[in-house]
């Protein structure tokens, strides 16, 4: 049995999508910006996709901009958002300091820029508070960006709670919620956010295609200079084939939310459950404020590489932390925004599952994570100096 | 643990630097029947310009997964920094403030490449290790590993692996051990494996400029001050630039003028002192090394003739060798032999066989 546990990385494409998909490959081809008949099929296509898009996060679909994924969407967010501030004097910038890279580095560029940016704490539990953007909020605060579903331990943020504040203190409020699109109910009227990114592939859409919400009235600042298309937004040719998968991938995801949350929940709770029984482990991140499919822990004495090589070759595909970061092991940034000390932090396991995987996969990675995390164990110095009480253990 | 059927084909660990020789090596596994897996060691994090030539950045990362890719095999690369960082570059900094001159390619061979990579590896499978050394491994008609110089001489590599332990030989290949660096560069050419950089740089990784005073300043975040240049007798001769500064043997760039060609003898860290002297005075006869690793016996009995080199690129030069203590040899060279530096590793041989060797701690005059 292989079990592929790392749905937060990347998923399958859905079957669905890909029959979508396939005539905008080798029928459908035309530019939707020709003025032909096989350019104005494409067109539609493009236009009924932007508006499955914009209905399944209830938008319209004048707000929504097609990317080339949630990292392109994040980049444009974020430097709209100072731009339009900088245009007024404001230059501050608030977010946390577990976002992806996307938006850190994103941030660090206009840092260099002349840009402040304030990095809340977001507690040993992963969730930022409402206090803390409060009181962080600034005259010259331009932008407010925190994600709404962390992508290594999978904590919800309050994130309506926080465009509300920003409303009311006329700050613009940006949200990256590529963790949370098809996973739970995303409405951006009900989340009151200005942007929000989010990835086609996270909900068994095509990798290469994402989308930003950007609520009317907010001034983008193009991240690719071109065309026209985008409504002069984003230049290039659309990814016609990539956005109807898209399109299809976000109206399976949404259709039957509630029942697939309550499944893949039930999944998740025997998963922590299971490994809660390890000793010397910890689950990271606030045990309710999370996302159905997203479990984080921390097997203390172990590395994280070793873990996932074996769980590889016991047939079990999962991460350790993101995997814009691994391949590289450092300790994870989100880990140790949570205070997790960095030994601790080396030894973490990241499994995220989703409605395709079943009871059986569950029982499959409840068998082998224990026995390779005993092996490593057994065969790691560091766990003899803990077990030897020359090292204190930490958890 | 073991995750593999009894019957699958035997497994190679290659571990890949980019360059053609590991390439090549790979390949030549391949055709031995070995099933290949392809592991780059991420070593260090550090900005390299495009000129630098060093063994082990993004580049070479991207490289050898661009051989792996062209063999056909499974790629991986291994995040060690902290590991390198704790085993390399930290005893490598300390021992250079201490005065000495340490090799840590032959450090990172003893912690790293042949240890600690093998271990993180084991849930590949792997039956051997391979490398892109040019040097050979043979089994003695008593069950012992040997190891022996490249068929290549230009090419030998053996003095960096002097350290290898009987496990650690048992388990690794070296395929380029008889080949010719012609015949390695037909062998990329023929598979498409010459795209990878020509790199044959002898620097050390993480000082990829070769700049060690400015690395050690930057990553000790320590101030060497200024502090004089002194003769044998302890006479002032001048000033000089923080000790990190100066090589053992360095004739250039001390701007003393005495008159006379004077080179760097000695570094007496506690006086903040670099000794000066003639070319005649840096010639000793007699080292003593320890950490040392012995190859074709555990110990050596009585006095031994045999060969030895001080630094990589050295002739050999004949010597008598003795084992002083369990972890103690002592090298009388025939002729007194220019500029040992203590850090550096002596390696001992036979003809082409590896003797085994260790690190230099003092040399004597006699």
């Amino acid at each position: 049995m292989y079990v592929y546990a790392d749905n937060a990385a990347t998923t399958s494409l859905s079957p669905k999508a890909l029959e979508a998909m396939m005539p905008y490959f080798t029928e459908t081809y035309g530019n939707a910006s020709s003025l032909h008949s096989p350019g104005q099929r494409a067109a539609e296509a493009l236009q009924a996709a932007r508006e499955a898009v914009a209905a399944a996060i209830n938008a319209d679909f004048k707000e929504i901009y097609f990317t080339g994924g949630g990292s392109e969407a994040d980049n444009q967010a974020i430097i709209s958002g100072a731009m339009a501030g900088a245009r007024k004097g404001k230059k501050h910038i608030i977010s946390t300091a577990f976002e992806h890279h996307a938006v850190l580095h994103t941030l660090n560029k206009l840092e260099k820029e002349g840009f402040e940016v304030t990095l809340l704490p977001v507690h040993e539990n992963g969730v930022v508070t409402v206090e803390d953007v409060a009181a962080a909020i600034r005259p010259d605060t331009a932008l407010v960006t925190i994600m709404f579903v962390n992508n290594e331990i999978g904590t919800i943020q309050p994130i309506a709670e926080i465009a509300a504040l920003c409303h009311e203190k006329g700050v613009l409020m940006h949200t990256d919620a590529v963790q949370a699109v098809g996973h739970i109910p995303v409405d951006v009227q009900a989340l009151g956010v200005d942007m929000l990114s989010m990835a086609a592939h996270k909900f068994h859409g095509p990798k290469g295609v994402g989308a930003l919400y950007a609520r009317r009235g907010v001034p983008l600042v193009n991240v690719i200079e071109g065309g026209q298309q985008e409504r002069g937004k984003r230049g290039g040719t659309e990814n016609i084939p990539g956005i109807v998968g898209m399109a299809a991938a976000i109206g399976e995801a949404t259709a039957d939310l509630p029942a697939h949350m309550a499944y893949v929940t039930g999944l998740r709770e025997k998963l922590i459950e299971g490994l809660s029984k390890i000793p010397h482990s910890r689950l990271n991140g606030d045990r309710d404020k999370r996302v159905p499919g997203t479990v984080n822990f921390c097997f203390e004495g172990i590395e994280g590489e070793g873990l996932l090589l074996w769980l590889d070759q016991k047939g079990v595909a999962a991460s350790s932390g993101s995997a814009c970061t691994s391949g590289s092991l450092d300790p994870s940034h989100v880990l140790l925004a949570l205070g997790i000390p960095h030994e601790i932090a080396h030894g973490s396991l990241r499994l995220s599952i989703d409605v395709l995987n079943t009871p059986e996969e569950i029982d499959h990675i409840l068998k082998v994570v224990p026995e390779v995390v005993d092996y490593l164990r057994a065969m790691s110095p560091v766990w003899d100096e803990l077990e030897r009480g020359l090292t204190p253990h930490l958890i | 643990m073991n995750t593999r059927r009894a019957d699958a084909a035997p497994r190679a660990l290659v571990a890949m630097s980019g360059g053609v020789d590991s390439s090549v090596a790979a390949l030549l596994m391949a055709r031995e029947g070995y099933e290949c897996v392809g592991v780059t060691m991420k070593l260090w994090d550090g900005h390299v310009g495009p000129d630098s030539r060093t063994c082990c950045c993004a580049d070479d990362a991207a490289d050898a997964r661009a051989a792996a890719y062209r063999l056909g095999m499974p790629y991986y690369v291994m995040n060690m920094t902290e590991d390198f960082d704790r085993q390399v570059i930290r005893p490598f900094a300390a021992e250079y403030e201490a005065g000495r001159t340490p090799n840590p390619c032959v450090e990172c061979n003893r912690c790293m490449k042949f240890t600690r990579l093998w271990d993180k590896c084991l849930p590949l499978g792997c039956d051997v290790m391979a490398t892109g050394h040019y040097a050979r491994t043979e089994r003695s008609a008593d069950g012992r590993w040997l190891l022996k110089k490249a068929v290549s001489p230009d090419k030998d590599q053996s003095y960096v692996l002097y350290m290898l332990s009987q496990a650690e030989l048992g388990r690794t290949r070296f395929p380029l051990g008889a080949l010719a660096k012609s015949q390695v560069r037909a062998l990329a050419e023929e598979r498409g494996l010459l795209n990878a950089r020509k790199r044959e740089s002898q620097d050390i990784c993480f000082v990829p400029d070769g700049d060690y005073a400015a690395f050690l300043r930057r990553y000790t975040g320590r101030d060497y001050p200024p502090g004089d240049f002194v003769d044998g007798a302890g006479n002032v001769l001048g000033r000089h630039g923080g000790i990190v500064g100066y090589t053992i043997g360095q004739r250039r760039g001390l701007g003393v003028a005495a008159g006379r060609p004077l080179y760097v003898r000695r570094k007496d860290v506690a006086a903040n002192t670099v000794v000066l002297g003639e070319n005649r005075e840096l010639f000793s006869r007699r080292l003593t090394a320890n950490n040392i690793n012995l190859i074709p016996t555990d110990r050596l009995d009585g006095t031994i003739r045999c060969r030895a080199r001080v630094r990589y690129n050295q002739k050999e030069q004949p010597a008598a060798v003795t084992q002083t203590g369990p972890d103690e040899l002592e090298v009388i060279f025939d002729e007194p032999q220019r500029a040992i530096a203590p850090g550096q590793a002596v390696v001992l041989y036979d003809g082409d066989l590896v003797l085994g060797g260790g690190t230099i701690c003092r040399t004597e005059d006699m």
